[in-house]
């Protein structure tokens, strides 16, 4: 049990990293790492949206939709919660942790729409994970997400005053940098052995 | 209505992919077999369009505070549609494909121009812009596919042709592997928007000198 959720947690950290190797959750990775305390704020926030979403979704799953014969409904079920929650959340900072809201502000709506979120929820029925299985999937993949988007806003706030050819500035030469991350990333392919 | 500006928009000046950034999260995972490539495309072109349409009919409706929720309810549905007709006709697909054809629904490609402009404009001017922007999306996907399973497998038209092995054009152990990873992903990406960057470039240089003249 125990290894098994170890073994759960190093993929979705290093191995399967959501960001380097599944390619989910992009968009906020790209527009939200210009600079290390907003892609702090975004990390925390997701990989806090991603836990409850995973843990919310299964239950949803299992307790509702499969006795009810409503899988086809999957989709649209786990959008609408992930949506509500997002605003739940949002609802609750603003009245109990100001301070936290304030810092967040603006990125949490933005989760909604962050496909490692529904990602998330969407592997582990895939992949038929229990409740405890889920919920140490999302936290993980929450925390690979963190690790990515801080490491790359490093490396990104030192871009920013290099000189590189005209056709690469902006974008470009982020997505390069990001390449090259993946590709460290890779090295930890071999941790498969467990 | 201008048609072929909408289409010229779609495809090089307002292109989904490399000019606004949206739904790279795709872009960059599945495209590694022309099959996938194709397959994408096409179940994003006919989702955004339905989609499109669905919302431009309703604009008077909805009432712009609920708007975003009601349009991820519209778009889901067409995901839905897409996802079950692809897992009964096309299982094959639906398996290499796998979790991205649901998160179809949080593409941001969809998302934003239901929001720009299936919600502010009439319903052909809508369906136009579904298929224009699609086939942008789908343009883009298609050219990364052939380069990267070119480059990195070594074959052309994986999934497709030749029983679905492909056609091999570059002898076994001669492709750069890398290219079909993750990081290649992220690097042909870069370059084709770096391309695409200098083509737009070029083009407003263009335009400046012959307003100059």
């Amino acid at each position: 049990m125990l290894t098994n959720l170890f073994t759960i947690s190093l993929g979705a950290i290093l191995v399967e990293n959501f960001i380097f190797s599944q390619f989910l959750g992009i968009c906020p990775f790209m527009g939200v790492s210009k600079k290390m305390d907003t892609a702090l704020g975004m990390g925390f926030a997701v990989t806090f949206v991603m836990a409850l979403a995973s843990a919310v979704t299964w239950l949803i799953y299992t307790y509702v939709l499969v006795p009810l014969s409503l899988t086809y409904m999957q989709i649209i079920a786990f959008i609408l919660v992930i949506a509500s929650l997002v605003q739940f959340i949002e609802m609750f900072l603003q009245k109990t942790i100001p301070s936290l809201y304030q810092a967040l502000g603006i990125y949490l709506p933005l989760i909604t729409t962050n496909c490692a979120v529904l990602g998330v929820a969407q592997l582990n029925i895939q992949n038929g994970y229990n409740f405890l299985e889920s919920l140490v999937y999302g936290v993980t993949g929450g925390i690979g997400f963190l690790i990515a988007i801080v490491l790359f806003a490093s490396v990104r706030e030192r871009i920013e005053g290099c000189d590189c050819p005209k056709a690469f500035e902006g974008f470009p030469i982020a997505l390069l940098s990001a390449g090259l991350l993946s590709l460290a990333f890779m090295g930890f392919q071999g941790l498969k052995i467990f | 209505m201008n048609i072929g500006k909408q289409f010229k928009e779609g495809l090089l000046l307002q292109n989904p992919v490399t000019v606004q950034l949206l739904g790279l999260c795709s872009v960059l995972a599945i495209s590694t077999t022309l099959f996938n490539g194709i397959g994408m495309g096409l179940s994003v072109l006919v989702i955004l369009t339905c989609s499109n349409i669905v919302i431009s009919l309703l604009r008077k409706i909805i009432p712009s505070k609920i708007r975003i929720a009601a349009f991820i309810v519209v778009i889901a549905s067409f995901v839905t549609i897409v996802d079950l007709l692809l897992k009964a006709y096309l299982p094959a697909l639906s398996e290499s494909l796998g979790v991205f054809i649901p998160l179809i629904v949080v593409n941001c490609i969809i998302l934003g121009r239901a929001e720009a402009f299936a919600y502010k404009n009439g319903v052909l001017a809508s369906a136009i812009d579904g298929v224009a922007q699609g086939l942008g999306y789908t343009v883009v996907l298609i050219i990364l596919c052939v380069f990267r399973e070119l480059f990195g497998n070594g074959t052309f038209g994986g999934g497709l042709l030749n029983g679905g092995d492909g056609i091999r054009i570059i002898p076994e152990g001669y492709p750069i592997l890398d290219l079909i990873l993750p990081v290649g992903g992220f690097l042909t990406c870069a370059f084709l928007i770096a391309l695409s960057q200098w083509l737009v470039a070029r083009m407003n240089a263009k335009k400046k000198e012959e307003v100059a003249e």
